[in-house]
Order: structure tokens, then C-alpha cells, then sequence
């Protein structure tokens, strides 16, 4: 686990100094003049994915207490709130007004927010696989090891977005 | 080891609160004024920095084992052991622990690894060896009457505990070693960090193989 973290945080690493090189060196405000980043749809999709970080933890809790409903629920609502995290994020994507081609500002934020989302998408591959075992009876207050990995993940990813949306939306 | 905030569900879920409360307080403090922010990150981050580096106590301790819905007349015994699984003094102290109540056994054999094939994920022997060391100590064990269930553990004695509390509410842990001068668990400090690091009591059982296989051709 810790080799996949630090491989991860090396990944993120990467874009985050492609990031702030980018923007140290344009000397100019940011997002540079014309382009616009949509703060508040941002901070709403923020709100859904730490939201479901808490469902999640739900979840885990729930199975470890014996209480296989909340489990259930927990995961589904988890799921639910990374699809629309993500289909938002699609949307905005096709309404923000430039492409990844429109300067290094947009190449940097299209890399930045893409690679989180192919986070997400990974994230809700593995939330859709215990979903569906959490339905069909798996998971019991010993043996629950599925729910507690992919929890890490969808927290891992959770925090990788909390640190996208503060550097390139609010700061 | 570095300290990993990732390491359970729990701890990675209080990590997604402590990054909000991190970049929360920078945001506050640059919309203020931006060297302000920049004050309040080089602050926290210098604060994050030192407790990181010094691994207090408090951070490393994991306090009690996750409790499961486990009867009051059931004693839940951990027991981590590497060679010695199969020990003759081993199989006696877990007996006599589980003298008075019903005993829930789960034995952990760490999947002992060189520290070169550990970091590049080549565990597969190791993992092998200590099925076939488990396997046969569990054999034993039901030949004496105890019933116990096992899995391979982390080739780190102390993580294979930790993995270990995270889904056996154990009452309590039973380390079995080789006698001092052949044990590289007690020249690495494995007991005594177990019992600084865990809020469960500890025993420690000292395994002669050699002397017991003497006595056994007697």
C-alpha cells in the first residue's frame, strides 16, 4: 500500500509541478485572461465527493457493526455521488469555454482534473464490484477487507481532490 | 516505516478531514491576504512536518483492536508466530489461555521475506512457506482439540499484528519466538515494540525447537 501511495502522490507530483511552473512563469493572474474556471460548479462537485467520502466510511462502519442495509445504502449512495462527480465534471468540461490545445493553461488544467478523474473512474470500478457483492451477500463483520481497500482508495482520491480544486480553482 | 495515513479506512477517512482542515485554513488566510495564506501554509505545513518526522506515540499507537459481535463467553486469542508455529510449547500456552471459555484462535504466520524481495513484491515463497507452516500448525492444533483458523500476515511481525486487529477483536496476542541469541524477532525488538504499540496484553512465548525435537527422538 505504501508503494502505490508513493507512486501515486510521484504521478500527481508531476502535473502539480507542471502546474505551478506554468503558472509562476506567466506572471499573469490566474486563470489568464479570457479563460474562466466555473469556482462554483467546482465547489458543489467538491461538496458531492467529500460527501460520499462520509457515506463510504458509513459503509465500512455499518458492515463492521453487523448491519448489512447500511451497507448497502453506504455504498450505493457512494457510487451514486462519484457518478454524478464525475458526469458533472464531463459536463463542465464541455461547456468551459477552451480545449487541453488552448495554451499550457488549459493543457495543465485538462491534465490536472483528467487525471483525477480517471482516479474516479478507476474508484468507481472497484465501488461498482463491492456494491454488487455487498448486494449479493458478501462482507460480514469479519471478514470486510474488500470494503476497507477500496474505501482507502476512494479517500485517497477524495484527498487528491480537495488538493486539485484548492491550487487550480480557489487560489 | 514511514508513518502512511492511508493504512485503514478509518485513518485514510480522518486524512480527507485533516487535507480539508489544511487547505480550509490556507484558503481563509489568502483570501484575507496572500502572504497571510502563505504565513498559515508555511505554519501548518512546518507543524505537519514535525509530527510527521517525530512520530509520537500518540500517532503510531493503535489503541484497541476493531471490536466484532463476538459473545462475552468467547476468549479471542491472536497468535503470531514464524517457525515456531508448530511448536510444542506454543500449542500448550494457547491450550492453557483457553482454559475456562470458549477460545476463538487465530493464528497469523507472517510471510517472512529478505528485504530486497520484499520491496520489489516478490513474496510468492514466502507467502507459500507460510501456508505450509500454517497448514501444519493448525493440523497440530486441532489434534490437541483446539479449533483455530489462520492467514499469512505481512513479512513485518508488527504490521502482520496490526492487519491482524484491524478484523479479530483479539482479548489478547501471544508472540511466539526462538530463544534469545537465535531469534531475529527479539534482536529487532518485536515484543517490546508490540507492547508499546498495542493496547492489548501481550505474552510472549519462547520456542525451543531444537531442545523439543531432542526430547521428541527420546
Amino acid at each position: 500500500m505504501f508503494l502505490f501511495i508513493a507512486s501515486e502522490v510521484m504521478l500527481f507530483g508531476s502535473f502539480f509541478t507542471a502546474y505551478f511552473f506554468i503558472r509562476v512563469v506567466n506572471h499573469e493572474p490566474w486563470p489568464p485572461p479570457p479563460f474562466h474556471l466555473p469556482v462554483f460548479v467546482a465547489f458543489v462537485n467538491t461538496a458531492i465527493l467529500v460527501t460520499s467520502s462520509f457515506t463510504m466510511h458509513w459503509a465500512l462502519q455499518s458492515i463492521k457493526r453487523g448491519n448489512r442495509v447500511g451497507m448497502q445504502a453506504g455504498l450505493t449512495l457512494t457510487f451514486l455521488m462519484g457518478l454524478t462527480f464525475l458526469l458533472t465534471q464531463l459536463l463542465e468540461y464541455a461547456r468551459i469555454g477552451f480545449t487541453p490545445h488552448d495554451t499550457a493553461f488549459g493543457t495543465v488544467f485538462f491534465s490536472l482534473t483528467g487525471l483525477h478523474g480517471a482516479h474516479v473512474l478507476v474508484g468507481l470500478t472497484i465501488l461498482a464490484a463491492m456494491t454488487t457483492r455487498a448486494y449479493r451477500g458478501h462482507f460480514s463483520p469479519e471478514a470486510h477487507e474488500g470494503v476497507e481497500i477500496g474505501g482507502i482508495y476512494w479517500h485517497f482520491v477524495d484527498v487528491m481532490w480537495i488538493i486539485v480544486f484548492t491550487t487550480v480553482y480557489v487560489l | 516505516m514511514p508513518l502512511n495515513p492511508l493504512r485503514s479506512e478509518a485513518e485514510a477517512y480522518r486524512f480527507v478531514w485533516l487535507t480539508i482542515g489544511y487547505f480550509g485554513l490556507i484558503v481563509a488566510g489568502a483570501l484575507i491576504n496572500k502572504w497571510l495564506g502563505l504565513a498559515v501554509f508555511v505554519v501548518l505545513s512546518a507543524i505537519i512536518l514535525y509530527f510527521y518526522l517525530s512520530r509520537s506515540e500518540r500517532w503510531t499507537r493503535v489503541l484497541a483492536p476493531t471490536r466484532s459481535r463476538t459473545p462475552e463467553n468467547v476468549r479471542r486469542i491472536l497468535v503470531v508466530a514464524n517457525e515456531t508455529v508448530g511448536g510444542e510449547t506454543l500449542r500448550e500456552e494457547i491450550r492453557r489461555h483457553g482454559e475456562g471459555s470458549r477460545a476463538d484462535v487465530l493464528v497469523v504466520s507472517p510471510a517472512l521475506n529478505t528485504p530486497l524481495k520484499h520491496w520489489v513484491s516478490d513474496d510468492d515463497q514466502a507467502r507459500d512457506d507460510a501456508q505450509e507452516r500454517l497448514v501444519r500448525s493448525l493440523t497440530r492444533l486441532k489434534e490437541v482439540g483446539i479449533e483455530a483458523r489462520g492467514e499469512i500476515g505481512d513479512g513485518e511481525p508488527l504490521q502482520a499484528i496490526e492487519d491482524a486487529l484491524r478484523t479479530f477483536g483479539a482479548d489478547e496476542i501471544i508472540i511466539s519466538t526462538h530463544p534469545e541469541g537465535r531469534s531475529n524477532w527479539l534482536e529487532k525488538g518485536v515484543v517490546s515494540g508490540a507492547r508499546a504499540r498495542f493496547a492489548v496484553p501481550i505474552t510472549h512465548v519462547v520456542v525451543d525447537l531444537e531442545r523439543e525435537s531432542e526430547e521428541l527422538r527420546r
